[in-house]
């Protein structure tokens, strides 16, 4: 009982020096005294927390007037009282009790045992007798600036960040006592840069400031550089004059110019994501066009294996080897490749092999090959999307600039990469690859040469299969596995390949990544559907003019 | 030789005979079947049957649009039913501006959804279309039109075979993704239903169905008639060099893109035409129609009748489209399986189709015929 009004005292010695900066000494040492009198009249007179002028905080939450709990709330922040984040807590949950004639406040916990909101220990009363602290709308402004006050101070640095974000953004003037007193205790530079920030926007707004301190508040938002910041300037240029105006609005161009740098940047970003993305699915699909001039309709399907094979590696590690859970990528990826290139040959053998030299035929069985791949998949695993889960080192993102980098995106362009490199490896220094290579340039005159075609068309097949297997791992990472998963990629991938061209691998790396970037820089402008439908149309328009896309094969092929 | 007959008569051959036969059959025998028979008696057809019959002839109309530039000209769009949907549109446009006042915002000239979209004023892409003959217009120049534009690019630069299915693909699929958008103008993601009345008829009604079936009959038995003049005019003996050797036929000094851009157009008319009957039998069309999904279906039709016999066509169009009523109702979660199969094993054995089966049968006993007089009799 004795402390409270000592932690009180010590407050109120506290608050008037960092506030009023304009106060002479001593005025301040003169209201010094007069709260230390206060503090004896305190000891002696009053068993509860007195604030400034003899106000109570606690006898004001008992009146059950708004008024009084308003400004109750206003004052409990700097009144010192060791339970004032549990008061706020009750209030905010609505389990603040008070016995108006005794003027006592009770607060009780999750479990519902009661606590005297003067002393913080439990109480032995009924919360049936006694009745609710109740608020209004401006009662709950106060509570919720109370609230923010009090999380200023929490030991949680990560509440402290959000509390000295929210502050920034209400630049609230009363804060800021409290956010110098934060401000003199935070130990976290970057939470030291954010309550800094919220000072300034608060300085930079206070016309009573002098000019010199708004011009370094100023600067201090200007080195912010965010949407917030333009909107903390944009403001104080509206009603502010000469020097300051001139800064804000100066300082709040330079950010927009900033921003919209990093729009672009950020558009850059996404496009090449999405992009990346595309590439994994087309790119095998343009190897088996490119040797076999035959469009695989079933390859999104392949992908969608690919994702499945992901999944059930996934569930097996979860089941049997916890340890590997968080590595079962590493695992699902040579499967996938193997799972859907075997799946790939299967249907090189079965089906295609049987359908050389007609390719619009080839294009209907395939078709009809991807129908019963899904209806199987659908079978056997559900029609509902399957969840995969991202592994430690895909969550989580870091900040470069003012650009968010989200590990995911930037593993999947990692490998998209990967794949593209180890592709033109393959086909460039193995023997299989030249095979394929002279295959895709001249189908007779390879086999004059002794290569056996069946062969690499095969293993085409099955490497362009192999291929959309791993994309479908990749895949499961940013989009829902479900059986239509193969479906929503396989006409972007055709666009990609009629755009890119065939029998050059930097053509779909080049088409997948322009249409990425191209669909990225549309979506704002024209919106996400009507952006696509502009690439559709550019494509088809573009066929007119390129009828073999970007990077034609050139020779003397021509159709009979 | 033989003395010049009537052209119409000259277009029927042996199979077109037995085919517009049992249309004619159809067309007489199903409205009275559905209309004067007693709905107790064995025989009788209900009304939703005779909408799904008449669905089927649609479905036929469109395979037969598709076997004349795929199995005719080469040209294996998978964009067809785009055509299809966009005469759809054009006959659900005239329906939706019948409903008048009797939507359920009773707004006398905005169709429900417009006014739920807070439109203040009919689009212009709507004007018009309270008028049955400009509807019936529209059917079939805005597929033809579409077709125009597309096919004079497409076969001007000469963009052929896998590079043309895949373009009418994304054609389709862009026309799929505009129609989903509320801000075109078309109902968006719900198309455009509640029918009431055609040309002052209820919809509903089972005399309207009947003679919307008799519509269905009667254009697709015009459909294959003018398939046929095309295909056995010297035209069509152009159309059909072209499939089997294009530079050949451009070598020999004929202009190659014209000709298919003919085909294309014809074609595409056909399809909205078909797909103008299709949309008051089922009662709605949506966006879902543009699917590429649909498109490609719509070419296994053909090919499992028979491409490049028109009859085959539609055979096929009727026959698949009978299995899926089948199998959905039945075993609904193999359809896909049965459908998937079909297009494998149609492919890789039956290439000349249903049609390509059955003359190979005839052939096949006619030389038998010929070979053994003296078996041939003990055989019958």
């Amino acid at each position: 009982m004795n402390q409270l009004p000592r932690l009180r005292a010590s407050r109120a010695l506290a608050i008037p020096l960092p506030a009023n900066g304009a106060k002479s000494l001593i005025e301040t040492l003169a209201f010094a005294a007069a709260a230390f009198v206060l503090l004896i009249l305190a000891l002696f007179v009053a068993p509860h927390a007195r604030a400034q002028g003899g106000f109570d905080v606690i006898i004001g939450l008992t009146t059950d007037k708004f008024p009084d709990t308003e400004r109750a709330l206003n004052e409990l922040p700097g009144a010192g009282l060791a339970t004032a984040p549990d008061i706020v807590e009750a209030l905010v949950a609505n389990r603040l009790y008070f016995n108006g004639p005794a003027r006592k406040l009770y607060f009780a916990d999750e479990a519902g045992k009661m606590f005297d909101a003067a002393t913080g220990e439990s109480a032995d009363v009924m919360a049936s007798a006694l009745k609710k602290v109740r608020i209004n709308n401006a009662v709950r402004r106060s509570l919720d600036a109370a609230r923010g006050a009090l999380t200023l101070m929490s030991p949680d640095p990560a509440k402290r960040k959000a509390a000295a974000d929210s502050v920034f953004k209400s630049r609230d003037a009363t804060a800021l006592p409290l956010l110098e007193a934060a401000l003199a205790q935070e130990t976290v530079s970057a939470n030291r840069k954010i309550l800094e920030e919220a000072r300034a926007a608060i300085i930079a707004g206070d016309s009573g400031a002098n000019e010199v301190q708004r011009l370094e508040a100023i600067d201090i938002l200007k080195s912010r550089g965010d949407q917030d910041a333009v909107s903390v300037l944009t403001t104080i240029a509206s009603w502010s004059e000469g020097r300051v105006k001139a800064a804000a609005d100066s300082a709040s161009s330079v950010i927009q110019a900033k921003l919209a740098l990093w729009r672009n940047v950020q558009n850059i970003w996404y496009g090449l994501s999405l992009g990346s993305v595309l590439l994994l699915a087309a790119i095998g699909l343009a190897i088996t066009f490119g040797v076999m001039g035959i469009i695989n309709m079933a390859h999104g399907e392949m992908v969608m294996l690919g994702a499945y094979t992901t999944f059930a590696v996934q569930e097996w590690a979860r089941t049997s080897h916890p340890g590997l859970l968080n590595y079962s990528l590493f695992i699902a990826i040579p499967l996938a490749f193997l799972v859907t290139a075997a799946v790939g040959i299967l249907i090189e053998r079965v089906v295609i092999r049987f359908l050389y030299g007609r390719p619009l035929e080839t294009l209907l069985a395939t078709f009809g090959i991807s129908l019963i791949l899904q209806q199987a998949v659908r079978t056997i695993f559900g029609a509902n999307n399957r969840e995969v889960s991202a592994p430690s080192f895909m969550a989580g993102s870091f900040d470069f600039g003012s650009l968010q980098i989200g590990y995911g995106r930037m593993w999947i362009i990692v490998f998209a990469l990967a794949v593209f490199f180890a592709l033109q490896f393959v086909l460039r220094a193995t023997s299989f690859g030249l095979r394929m290579r002279a295959v895709t340039q001249n189908r007779r005159m390879a086999s004059s040469m002794g290569i056996d075609t069946n062969r690499i068309d095969a293993m085409a097949f099955g490497l362009g299969s192999g291929i959309a297997g791993m994309a479908g791992v990749a895949l499961s990472q940013i989009d829902n596995v479900s059986p239509n998963l193969g479906q929503s990629y396989i006409i972007d991938s055709f666009m990609v390949v009629v755009f890119g061209g065939v029998g050059n691998l930097w053509g779909t790396l080049l088409g997948a990544l322009t249409l990425g970037v191209a669909n990225k820089f549309l979506e704002p402008i024209a919106g996400a559907v009507l952006g696509k439908i502009l690439l559709l149309v550019f494509i088809i328009l573009f066929i007119q003019k390129r009828p073999r896309g970007l990077f034609a094969l050139k020779g003397r092929a021509v159709e009979a | 030789m033989e003395a010049r007959k009537p052209l119409l008569l000259s277009l029927i051959d042996g199979r077109g005979a037995i085919f517009l036969g049992i249309l004619t059959a159809a067309a007489v025998l199903v409205p009275l079947l559905s209309l004067v028979i007693p709905a107790n008696s064995a025989f009788a057809i209900p009304a939703y049957l005779v909408a799904l019959f008449g669905k089927y002839l649609c479905y036929a109309l469109l395979a037969i649009a598709l076997d004349l530039v795929w199995g005719y000209c080469g040209i294996l769009s998978l964009g067809h039913g785009a055509f299809f949907a966009l005469g759809g549109y054009a006959m659900g446009m005239y329906l939706m501006r019948q409903i008048g006042t009797r939507g359920v915002y009773a707004h006398p000239e905005l169709p429900d959804f417009m006014v739920f979209l807070n439109m203040k004023e009919l689009p212009i892409t709507w004007w018009g279309f309270q008028s049955f003959p400009y509807a019936m217009l529209m059917v079939l120049l805005i597929p033809g039109l579409l077709a125009f534009i597309f096919g004079f690019l497409a076969f001007r630069s000469r963009v052929t075979g896998v590079y043309l299915s895949i373009i009418t693909q994304a054609m389709t699929y862009a026309l799929l993704l505009a129609f989903f958008r509320n801000d075109m103008g078309f109902g968006g993601n719900n198309g455009l239903t509640d029918f009431k009345d055609i040309l002052g008829f209820n919809v509903q009604a089972k005399e309207t169905r009947a003679a919307l079936f008799v519509a269905s009959c009667i254009a697709l038995g015009a459909g294959y008639l003018i398939a046929r003049a095309v295909t056995e005019s010297k035209f069509g003996k152009v159309v059909i060099a072209i499939r089997d050797a294009e530079s050949r036929t451009r070598f020999l000094g004929y202009r190659v893109e014209t000709y298919k851009l003919a085909v294309f157009v014809l074609s595409a008319m056909m399809a909205g035409v078909a797909g103008a009957l299709y949309v008051p039998q089922v009662g709605i069309i949506n966006p879902g129609e543009f699917a590429p999904g649909n498109s490609i279906e719509a070419v296994i039709w053909v090919a499992v009748g028979g491409r490049g016999t028109l009859v085959g066509a539609a055979l096929g169009a009727i026959i698949v489209n009978w299995g899926k009523t089948f199998f959905t109702g039945a075993l609904p979660e193999y359809w896909l399986f049965a459908l998937g199969a079909l297009f494998v094993l149609v492919t890789l054995f039956l290439p000349k189709g249903v049609v390509g089966v059955i003359e190979q049968f005839k052939a096949q006993r006619a030389s038998a015929n010929k070979g053994g007089t003296a078996a041939a009799p003990a055989a019958e």
